[in-house]
C-alpha cells in the first residue's frame, strides 16, 4: 500500500524536474549575437561582400543564435571524419578559432580565420598553424604539445587503417617533425624556427598554394 | 550526410591547412569546381503558388528530386521556371525540409498523401525530425493496419488458395479459418458443438439425481447414468483426440503447434480420459484420479479458439501480470501483518477459532476483501479493534490499486507498445547512423578506388566520377589529405581484421623460428575455416619465409607499395627459399596460381612455376583494395 504511494509521489517529482529543466534551455537558446556591419567585415578580411554574403547565410542558417560553442563545433566536425574520433583535433581546432577564448566562436572570428586560411600570406597562415599547434599560447612548441596535436590527428583515421596503426606512429611522427624543425636542437620550436623551416620545405609551400580556391 | 555540413566543409577544409606542415607526403589536388560561384535565386511553381528560394538551398541534398539533375525535367523555358503539379500546400513542408534540414509532418494532412509527396519529391520519410516522428510512425501504422484488416478481411473471405498447396497446407488453412470452406465450417461447429456438450456433461455428472428403485441414498447422476455419461465422454474425448492429431499433421512447424498455448490445452483437455482408462481400479490411485478429472474443465478454454474476446482477455492479463503480481505482493504483506496482529490479539481467548496464524489468514482474507463471512469472530476488545482496522484497510487496500492497475495497465500497455516502438526507432536510427557513416566511409573508398581506375593524373572524364557532386569531390579531397598527412590510408573492416592476422601471426613467427609450431597451427586452423585458413597459412608461411627478423611485417608493407623495382626482388627471394619450405610441407596439398596483374616482367611468373604442386608462399590480397595492387604481383594459393 505504502508502495502504491511511494511510486505515485515519485511520478510527480520527476515531471517538475523535467519542467526546470525545459525552463533553463529556453533561457539559453535567447542569447544572441549579431556580427558588424558588412562593409566593416570586408575591410577587416580579404573576402569580397557577396563571398561574406555566402559565408554569413551559411552560418546563420546552421546557428542561429549567431554563436558556435564547442559542442556543436566538435558535432559538425565529427561529420566529416566519420572513421575515427575527431573531438580532440575539434577542441585544439576550436581553442585556435576562438582567439578571444571567450568559450564561443562568433561569425567574425569564424570568417577571419577563413580569411587567413584562405586568402592570407605565407607567412600568416604559417602563423596560424603554429598558433593551433601552441597549446598553451607560451610561442614556443615542445614536444607534448605536439604529441597531443598528432595524436589527435590520428585519432580521426580511426581504427581501420591501412597500414595498421602502431602505437608509437605518433611518437614516431613527432620526432620526424622535431628533427626537421627544431633547428638549434633545444627540444622547442619557435616561431621563426618554424616559419623558416617551412618555407625551405617544397612540399609544404606547394601544399599551401593548393587551398585557395575553397570558397 | 546532414545538409547544413555542407555549409560548414569549406571551413573543414581551410583548417586542413593546420596538417600542411605535419604531412609526410604532398597534399593531393584539390577537386576542381567548375560550377559558377556566385548564388542564384530559383523560381519554383507549384499548382500557381510561385515559391522562391537560393539554389544552393536545393543543392544541399543531391539525393532528392529538387536537389539533382531530375529538376530539370521540370523546367519551363517559357516563364524560367521549374513547374511541378502538385499540391503547394504539401510543398512548403518540403521546401521548408530544405531551408532547416528538418521535415515535419503536418498533423493536419492524411498520411497517404504526405507519404506520397515524399516519394514524388524523393525524400525518405526517415529524415522526418525528431519532434514529429512519432506522430508520423503512429499514423502511419495506424493507417497499414486498417488497410490490412481491410484487405484480409477481403482475402480472408474469398481468396481461393493457390492452386499448387498440398492437402496439407489446404487442411491447416480450414482449421486456421473456418469461413473458408464448407466442411472447415462444418467441422468448427461440430467442435464447439462437442465442447459445451463435454462441458454440460461434466457440471451435471455432479448433480444429484432421484436415486434407484429401492435404495434411499441419493447418487450423483454421473454414477447413475454412469454408462451413458462414459459413452458421451467417449465420443468428445475422440472427437477431441482426432481435432489434435489432424491438427498436429496439418501444422507447418510441429515443434512450434506443440508449444503453443492451444495445444497445450488441448492435451490437458484430452489426458485425464486416457489416464483413467490406462490406471488400475485401485482406490489409493483413483483419489489421485478424481483430481485429475478437475482437468477436464479446461475443456472450456478450448472456446477460445472460437472466440476473440477470450484470447483478447488473455493477452491482456498476460501483459498486466506484473502490476497484478504486485497486487497480489501488497495483499499478501497486508494478510500476514494483521494476521499475525489479531493471532495475538486473540490468543487468550477460550475457544477462539484463531487456532494459527495461518488460521488467522482466512479471517483476514474474508475480511479485507469486505465478505465478513462470520465463521471467524474476534471476541477480544483489542482483536474487535484490529479487526476493524483490518477491514478498513481492506477497502483502501482492495479498493484503491484496482484503479492504479486499471490506469496503470492502460498506461503500461501504451507504454510499452511504445517503448518497444522507441526501441526499435532507437535501433533504427542508430542503424541509420551507423549506415550513414559507414556510407561515407564507404563512398570513400568507392571514390579513391575509381580514381585510381580513372586516369590518375586528375582528368577525370569517367561517367561515374562525373556523377558525384561537388561536395562529395571535396570531402573525398578532404579525407585524402588526411590520409597523405599520416602516411596511413583508410581502409574498411574486413581488410583490416585479415591485416592484424598478419602483423599478429608475423610477430608470432619471428620469435619462434620452428616450422613444427606452423604446421601444428596450421592443422589446428583448417578445420573449422578450411579456405581462410589456408590463406593465412599461406601468409604465415610467408612471413616467416621473408625473414625470422622484426622487420618481416615491414618488409610485407614495402611488398604492398606498387613500385615496378620492388616485386621481381622478392618473388626470387620467395622462390630461392622454397625448396627450404617444401620438405616441411609436404602433407598438406595446396595448389597455387599465380595471378600476376599488369606490369611485372612477364618471364618470370613461367619461370617461378615449379614442376609440381609444391607450396607456393603467397602474399594475398583482398580483392577490395585493387587501388594498389596494379603493380604487384597477387600471387594466391587455392
Amino acid at each position: 500500500m505504502g508502495a502504491v504511494v511511494g511510486s505515485l509521489t515519485m511520478q510527480t517529482k520527476t515531471r517538475r524536474l523535467s519542467r526546470d529543466k525545459a525552463d533553463d534551455d529556453l533561457e539559453i537558446t535567447m542569447v544572441c549575437h549579431r556580427p558588424e556591419g558588412l562593409d566593416q567585415l570586408e575591410a577587416l578580411t580579404n573576402f569580397s561582400k557577396k563571398e561574406l554574403q555566402v559565408l554569413y547565410r551559411g552560418f546563420k542558417n546552421e546557428c542561429p543564435s549567431g554563436v558556435v560553442n564547442e559542442e556543436t563545433f566538435k558535432q559538425i566536425y565529427a561529420q566529416f571524419f566519420p572513421h575515427g574520433d575527431a573531438s580532440t583535433y575539434a577542441h585544439y581546432l576550436f581553442n585556435a578559432f576562438d582567439t578571444a577564448h571567450s568559450g564561443s566562436i562568433k561569425f567574425e572570428d569564424f570568417v577571419t580565420a577563413l580569411s587567413i586560411l584562405l586568402r592570407g600570406s605565407i607567412t600568416e597562415k604559417l602563423q596560424w598553424t603554429f598558433n593551433l599547434y601552441d597549446i598553451n599560447r607560451d610561442g614556443y612548441i615542445n614536444k607534448e604539445e605536439m604529441t597531443d596535436i598528432v595524436r589527435a590527428i590520428y585519432d580521426m583515421m580511426g581504427k581501420y587503417t591501412y597500414p595498421v596503426l602502431k602505437n608509437d606512429a605518433p611518437k614516431q611522427h613527432v620526432e620526424a617533425f622535431f628533427q626537421k624543425m627544431d633547428k638549434n636542437r633545444d627540444g622547442v620550436v619557435t616561431l621563426d624556427e618554424f616559419i623558416f623551416s617551412c618555407q625551405e620545405d617544397e612540399n609544404i609551400m606547394r601544399s599551401l598554394q593548393l587551398f585557395e580556391n575553397v570558397i | 550526410m546532414a545538409a547544413g555540413v555542407a555549409t560548414w566543409l569549406p571551413f573543414a577544409r581551410a583548417a586542413a591547412v593546420g596538417w600542411l606542415p605535419l604531412a609526410k607526403k604532398t597534399m593531393p589536388k584539390p577537386p576542381i569546381d567548375n560550377s559558377s560561384k556566385s548564388d542564384e535565386i530559383l523560381y519554383v511553381n507549384v499548382s500557381g503558388v510561385r515559391f522562391q528560394t537560393w539554389k544552393n538551398t536545393l543543392d544541399r541534398y543531391p539525393e532528392t528530386l529538387l536537389g539533382s539533375s531530375e529538376k530539370e525535367f521540370f523546367y519551363n523555358e517559357d516563364t524560367q521556371e521549374y513547374f511541378f503539379d502538385r499540391d503547394p500546400e504539401m510543398f512548403r513542408h518540403i521546401l521548408n525540409f530544405y531551408r532547416t534540414g528538418k521535415l515535419h509532418y503536418p498533423r493536419n494532412e492524411c498520411i497517404q498523401a504526405f507519404d506520397e509527396e515524399l516519394a514524388f519529391y524523393g525524400i525518405v520519410p526517415e529524415i522526418i525530425g525528431d519532434c514529429c516522428m512519432e506522430e508520423y510512425r503512429d499514423r502511419k501504422k495506424e493507417n497499414q493496419e486498417r488497410l490490412a484488416e481491410d484487405t484480409e478481411a477481403n482475402e480472408g473471405m474469398d481468396a481461393p488458395l493457390p492452386p499448387n498447396s498440398t492437402s496439407r497446407e489446404r487442411l491447416w488453412r480450414a482449421f486456421e479459418n473456418p469461413h473458408t470452406s464448407t466442411m472447415a465450417l462444418v467441422f468448427y461447429y461440430v467442435t464447439g458443438f462437442f465442447i459445451a456438450v463435454s462441458v454440460i456433461a461434466n457440471v451435471v455428472e455432479t448433480v444429484p439425481c432421484r436415486p434407484h428403485k429401492g435404495s434411499a441414498k441419493e447418487l450423483p447422476c454421473g454414477e447413475k447414468y454412469h454408462l451413458a455419461f462414459f459413452c458421451m465422454d467417449t465420443a468428445c474425448v475422440l472427437i477431441f483426440t482426432f481435432e489434435y492429431l489432424m491438427r498436429l499433421f496439418a501444422a507447418p512447424s510441429r515443434c512450434k503447434f506443440m508449444r503453443s498455448v492451444m495445444s497445450v490445452i488441448d492435451v490437458v483437455a484430452i489426458m485425464p480420459y486416457y489416464i483413467g482408462l490406462v490406471m488400475p481400479e485401485n482406490e489409493d490411485v483413483s483419489g489421485a484420479f478424481v483430481t485429475l478429472r478437475v482437468f477436464r474443465v479446461f475443456r472450456i478454454f478450448k472456446f477460445s479458439r472460437h472466440s476473440q474476446g477470450l484470447r483478447i482477455l488473455g493477452y491482456t492479463l498476460k501483459s498486466c501480470a506484473s502490476e497484478l503480481g504486485f497486487l497480489l505482493f501488497s495483499l499478501t504483506m497486508a494478510i500476514i501483518i494483521f494476521a499475525t496482529v489479531m493471532f495475538y490479539a486473540e490468543k487468550g481467548t477460550k475457544g477462539s477459532t484463531f487456532t494459527s496464524i495461518p488460521a488467522s489468514f482466512w479471517y483476514t482474507i474474508v475480511t479485507m476483501t469486505t465478505l465478513g463471512y462470520g465463521d471467524m469472530v474476534p471476541n477480544t476488545i483489542a482483536g474487535k479493534i484490529f479487526g476493524s482496522i483490518c477491514s478498513l484497510s481492506g477497502v483502501l487496500v482492495i479498493a484503491l490499486p484496482v484503479p492504479v492497475i486499471v490506469s496503470n495497465f492502460s498506461r503500461i500497455y501504451h507504454q510499452n507498445q511504445r517503448a518497444d516502438k522507441m526501441r526499435a526507432q532507437q535501433k533504427v536510427r542508430m542503424a541509420r547512423i551507423r549506415m550513414a557513416k559507414k556510407g561515407t566511409a564507404n563512398a570513400f573508398l568507392q571514390y579513391k578506388e575509381d580514381r585510381n581506375i580513372g586516369d590518375p593524373d586528375g582528368d577525370n572524364s569517367a561517367l561515374c566520377v562525373k556523377n558525384r557532386s561537388a561536395f562529395e569531390h571535396q570531402h573525398n579531397h578532404l579525407l585524402h589529405c588526411l590520409e597523405k598527412t599520416t602516411n596511413h590510408e583508410f581502409t574498411n573492416e574486413m581488410n583490416y581484421s585479415e591485416l592484424c592476422m598478419t602483423e599478429s601471426v608475423g610477430y608470432r613467427t619471428s620469435r619462434s623460428t620452428s616450422l613444427s609450431s606452423h604446421q601444428g597451427a596450421q592443422n589446428n586452423s583448417t578445420g573449422c575455416c578450411p579456405r581462410r585458413a589456408r590463406r593465412r597459412a599461406a601468409m604465415r608461411l610467408a612471413n616467416s619465409t621473408v625473414s625470422v627478423s622484426r622487420g618481416s611485417v615491414q618488409e610485407l608493407d614495402t611488398l604492398h607499395l606498387k613500385t615496378t623495382s620492388i616485386p621481381p626482388q622478392t618473388r626470387s627471394s620467395l622462390n630461392a627459399q622454397m625448396c627450404d619450405m617444401k620438405l616441411n610441407c609436404g602433407d598438406q596439398d595446396f595448389t597455387a596460381a599465380i595471378i600476376s596483374i599488369p606490369t611485372p616482367p612477364a618471364n618470370s611468373p613461367d619461370e617461378s612455376l615449379p614442376p609440381s604442386p609444391a607450396p607456393i608462399l603467397g602474399i594475398l590480397r583482398n580483392t577490395r583494395a585493387t587501388a594498389y595492387t596494379q603493380d604487384s604481383v597477387k600471387i594466391s594459393s587455392l
